[in-house]
């Protein structure tokens, strides 16, 4: 737990302002927010994001930061819709620039990455798991970081993939984040690999060998982050080496 | 093992209701099961919120380190499972700067 940088500032409630959106997928949008009194964030750590109805009824839910830390009091998250959901089908559809939400945070100092951090590092998405990982590509391309990353990236079609452009971008430049995508139901024409859930085979080819020592941060739904971090014992990385964050079976974390 | 119905998430879900109590992230504090002897960080616990609170569970043995219940204006905090739990100071020494 040394070397984890969190702010000493008590987590309370704050009110943001909506300042812009932009549609990942068809079911999923990021929300940039503007918090004026916003403390700063680490990369990995969440928000918790309250809704109060006017009888007073309130839900709260728990959303990743996407965004770098910075000091322009801007959070970026990514809110994935649910079908059956009571707070993301209001975020994602009804919300409107200009708007003021309810949050807590930043929360969370093991599931971080900070530039300070020189060894490899292995990240592991499943689905909306990419978003706090995201967070640690974005802060690693701030502020130069040469800290090797690879990205092994589970998602279900291509059409479901957030942040492509970005992504691309990025795995296009020197000091470039190597990533890897594994498609579980639907894969792109002449994709070397069927589409399916990870695998020993694919551990083996895509992520850093565990004789490197990486740090793994596996993110994303509960049976998704089972699998992977099992996998990633199995295939010799010590259980002190991989952080990992759950989310619900529906991706929605309460 | 751990349980195969995957309906749990982890100690990192907890603690936005945690900082209500705790004046530290305790998603990175050390604890240890009173009932296996694990030491793991709270971040890795199995959480459990289809609860009137949250429960969370050890991730070696399953048995119950903490529970939380939110009642009007009060808190139940339970925490016999851990044997103890060790906090790291330096982020109230960074804020008492401020």
């Amino acid at each position: 737990m040394a070397g984890t940088a969190v702010s000493g500032r008590r987590v309370i409630w704050r009110v943001g302002t909506v300042v812009a959106f932009h549609d990942e997928t068809a079911t999923a949008r990021t929300i940039t927010l503007e918090i004026p009194d916003w403390p700063g964030h680490v990369s990995g750590q969440h928000v918790d994001v309250r809704l109060t109805a006017p009888d007073g009824y309130s839900a709260a839910r728990s959303y990743s930061i996407a965004s770098a830390p910075n000091s322009e009091g801007r959070v970026e998250i990514t809110v994935e819709r649910l079908l059956d959901g009571e707070v993301s089908p209001y975020l994602t559809q009804e919300l409107a620039v200009t708007d003021r939400l309810e949050l807590r945070g930043p929360i969370g100092g093991w599931f971080v990455w900070t530039p300070r951090q020189t060894e490899p590092v292995q990240l592991i998405a499943g689905g909306s798991g990419i978003v706090p990982l995201m967070s640690m590509i974005r802060s690693r391309a701030a502020v130069g970081s040469t800290a090797p990353f690879r990205l092994l990236y589970s998602v279900r079609e291509p059409g479901a993939v957030f942040y492509r452009d970005e992504l691309q971008l990025g795995a296009d430049h020197s000091h470039c984040v190597g990533i890897t995508y594994a498609y579980t139901r639907v894969a792109p024409k002449n994709w070397p690999r069927t589409p399916g859930r990870i695998d020993p085979a694919l551990i083996a080819s895509a992520t850093w060998p565990s004789n490197l020592a990486p740090t793994c941060y596996v993110c994303g739904p509960t049976s998704f982050v089972e699998t992977a971090a099992g996998l990633l014992a199995a295939a010799g990385h010590s259980p002190d080496k991989i952080k990992t964050e759950r989310f619900g079976p529906t991706g929605d974390r309460k | 093992m751990s349980s195969h119905a995957y309906d749990y998430l982890d100690g990192n879900a907890a603690a936005g209701e945690l900082s209500k109590i705790f004046a530290v992230d305790l998603t990175a504090a050390e604890g240890q099961c009173a009932h296996c002897g694990a030491k793991k960080h709270f971040a890795e616990a199995h959480l459990y919120t289809q609860a009137p609170g949250i429960v969370a569970r050890c991730p070696v043995c399953e048995e119950v380190l903490l529970r939380l219940v939110s009642v009007h204006h009060h808190v139940f905090l339970d925490m016999r499972g851990m044997t103890y739990l060790c906090l790291d100071t330096t982020q109230l020494q960074e804020s008492s700067r401020e």
